[in-house]
């Protein structure tokens, strides 16, 4: 596969090279998110509906930002776009479900913060995306991210039924978990070459 | 230390070693813990971030904390956003001039100091409600707090990952780097540790002050 | 709690108007984007220079001996000279000695190894129709594994003469570069490989084979063209 195909794209942001699990972004949501099944599936498709509102606005503010020549502002608007989605998703949730909005609580505000949204951003313009790429890769980020998200918190269920040593119990023991499961998606790495 | 107005708290030691050990960003609170693992896999690169970070921490701070009476408390989030990005920016550009190497190994995580939740954390829940010296010394305490965290990590991590520490080779052409400290799960199975570490010091001294106590 | 965290619970009694609320946004916007442009024509220089020296250092790397270079970039099988600040439109650099001898042609290559993209430089000497040189300049292959490809002296040793002749048409290569298992080299265009990093080295030959392709037969032909350049 070539390496700018869709599918690739969508393969690598997905697994390879897999937000939280490679890259390390988003690690506070995951952390905090990540103890209970019954938030961690909501809180993964509010992420991936604020990628890729971020993405698209990212990528034409991107153009914008080349065709007059001033991409020192980057930065500052991304982190406003980012910020501006997120609370649009905020106002929906709180509209359509208030149920699912006290869940979620304090951590929908904090996806402002949820660096992997500003970086995924980010590295879709360093590597020059188009817009189809761009969107396959804020999709395949977004399901990675909830991927993990899912998968830590069916793991960390059933770590509270264990008998951990209480030194080690809470954020120290899902480190270990997160370690193990990254260490997991190395096998990906080399997938589809 | 210095003399303080009587309206305000007297600024004392806890000010700034309150960042340190007590309210450790990372070790602690958990915050920052994105640019805490991806690039702490070297601890040159580690101490690059944390300086980078405490450089962003002090002069949002000493802002935020200027401006404090004059923003609204609607608008305060995004304008405190917007100041950070401004010493985000700020410091991406002075890394690009400084150094390339250390550019390519930052990558972009300078830019993603932005969100860094240890900063916004800062802001608005010590910048916003205190004097300008106060939020400079407790900011510089949390920035050192941080960069001591980033480079125990990474120095650990470069120890077992290269065989060296900063650079510096520790244990002869014969040693058989362990890779896997300097790859993703290694940065998880290092903090992971120094949580554990953590957690017996304070329970070994909690433990004293019950005895004593009792 | 949970009613805490939500932003509408916390309003305060007198709202400010919203007039109040635009300005303190602007003002501080305003300010932080005068700053920022401040930074950046400060920096701009500088690191338009790193980013030169970064690549001229490459360059000199992979084309031993050489003290200057050109940039050129080509356009429908032309070759045109660029000036020294045109560094990113650039296609190929040609280095000279002292003495404005061209010593060789650095080009880029890239492919995708086991982690990423993998980017490298080397250095083409028409006269003697063999790579010279090599340089990686972008990887993120396993450290320990397939960093390999950047630090094993057994496999560098491939590049100080990789032959790339072209067959008699000048058209195409001889001998397209292929890699081969570690300790099988046995031509000259063979590229002997690294145990244990088996995809990083493959990648290294295919990012090569096809640059070489593309790049060899047309500088060849214009290699007088390229001697001429030097001042």
């Amino acid at each position: 596969m070539a390496h700018d195909s869709l599918p690739f794209i969508f393969l690598d942001a997905f697994l390879i090279n897999n937000l939280v699990l490679a890259l390390f972004l988003g690690l506070c949501p995951f952390m905090g998110v990540s103890s209970k099944l019954k938030t961690a599936i909501p809180m993964g498709a509010a992420v991936m509906f604020v990628m890729l509102v971020a993405s698209t606005c990212a990528y034409g503010i991107n153009a914008l930002l080349v065709r007059f020549d001033i991409e020192y502002l980057r930065l500052i608007s991304y982190i406003a776009v980012i910020a501006s989605a997120v609370q649009l998703v905020e106002m929906t949730v709180k509209k359509f479900s208030p149920t699912l909005f006290r869940m979620l609580g304090i951590f929908l505000p904090l996806i402002t913060t949820n660096c992997a949204i500003l970086g995924m951003a980010l590295f879709q313009t360093f590597r020059d995306y188009s817009f189809s790429q761009s969107i396959t890769y804020s999709v395949g980020s977004g399901a990675g991210f909830s991927l993990a998200l899912i998968l830590m918190a069916g793991m960390r269920e059933k770590l509270d039924l264990a008998d951990v040593p209480g030194i080690s119990s809470g954020a120290a023991a899902a480190f270990m978990l997160a370690g193990l499961l990254s260490l997991a998606f190395m096998g990906f790495a080399g997938l589809g070459g | 230390m210095s003399a303080t107005s009587s309206k305000d708290k007297p600024m004392t030691a806890t000010t700034f070693t309150e960042g340190l050990w007590k309210e450790n960003p990372v070790f602690v609170m958990l915050l920052g813990l994105c640019p805490a693992l991806a690039v702490s896999n070297t601890a040159v690169n580690a101490l690059a971030m944390g300086v980078a970070s405490t450089f962003v921490l002090l002069g949002s701070s000493l802002l935020i904390s200027l401006l404090r009476n004059l923003i609204p408390k609607q608008v305060r989030i995004a304008s405190y956003i917007i100041i950070i990005a401004t010493f985000v920016t700020a410091v991406d550009y002075i890394i690009h001039a400084l150094s390339l190497e250390l550019y390519n190994a930052l990558g972009a995580f300078i830019q993603l100091i932005v969100v860094n939740c240890a900063i916004l954390g800062r802001a608005e829940a010590y910048a916003s409600k205190h004097k300008v010296g106060h939020a400079l010394v407790n900011g510089f305490g949390m920035g050192l707090g941080f960069t001591l965290a980033l480079v125990l990590v990474g120095g650990v991590r470069e120890i077992l990952g290269f065989g060296t520490l900063f650079g510096v080779s520790l244990f002869g052409a014969q040693f058989q780097p362990w890779a896997v400290f300097i790859l993703p799960p290694g940065g998880f199975f290092v903090l992971s540790f120094w949580l554990v570490v953590f957690a017996a010091v304070r329970r070994n001294r909690e433990r004293k002050e019950a005895a004593h106590g009792a | 709690m949970s009613e805490m965290s939500t932003p509408s619970a916390a309003t305060p009694p007198a709202m400010p108007s919203p007039l109040r609320l635009i300005t303190t946004l602007g003002l501080i916007a305003m300010l932080s984007g005068f700053t920022i442009v401040l930074i950046y024509q400060v920096t701009l220089e500088p690191i338009a220079r790193n980013h030169r020296e970064a690549l001229e250092r490459a360059v000199f790397e992979v084309l031993p001996g050489a003290v200057s270079r050109a940039n050129f970039t080509v356009i429908d099988q032309e070759l045109i000279r660029l000036s020294d600040e045109e560094l990113a439109a650039a296609d190929l650099f040609a280095g000279f000695d002292e003495d404005g001898n061209l010593i060789g042609v650095a080009l880029e290559a890239a492919s995708r190894g086991y982690a990423g993209e993998i980017r490298v430089l080397f250095g083409y000497a028409p006269d003697r129709e063999k790579i010279i040189g090599f340089t990686v300049l972008q990887s993120s292959e396993t450290p320990g594994l397939g960093d390999k490809i950047e630090t094993d002296p057994r496999f560098l040793a491939n590049f100080e003469a990789l032959d790339v002749r072209l067959d008699e048409t000048g058209e195409a290569l001889a001998n397209p570069i292929q890699p081969v298992p570690e300790g099988a080299k046995t031509q000259p265009w063979e590229i002997d490989g690294i145990t244990g990093a088996t995809v990083s080295a493959v990648a290294v030959a295919r990012a090569l084979r096809e640059s070489t392709e593309t790049w060899v037969p047309l500088i060849f032909a214009h290699q007088d063209e390229l001697a001429e350049e030097s001042e």
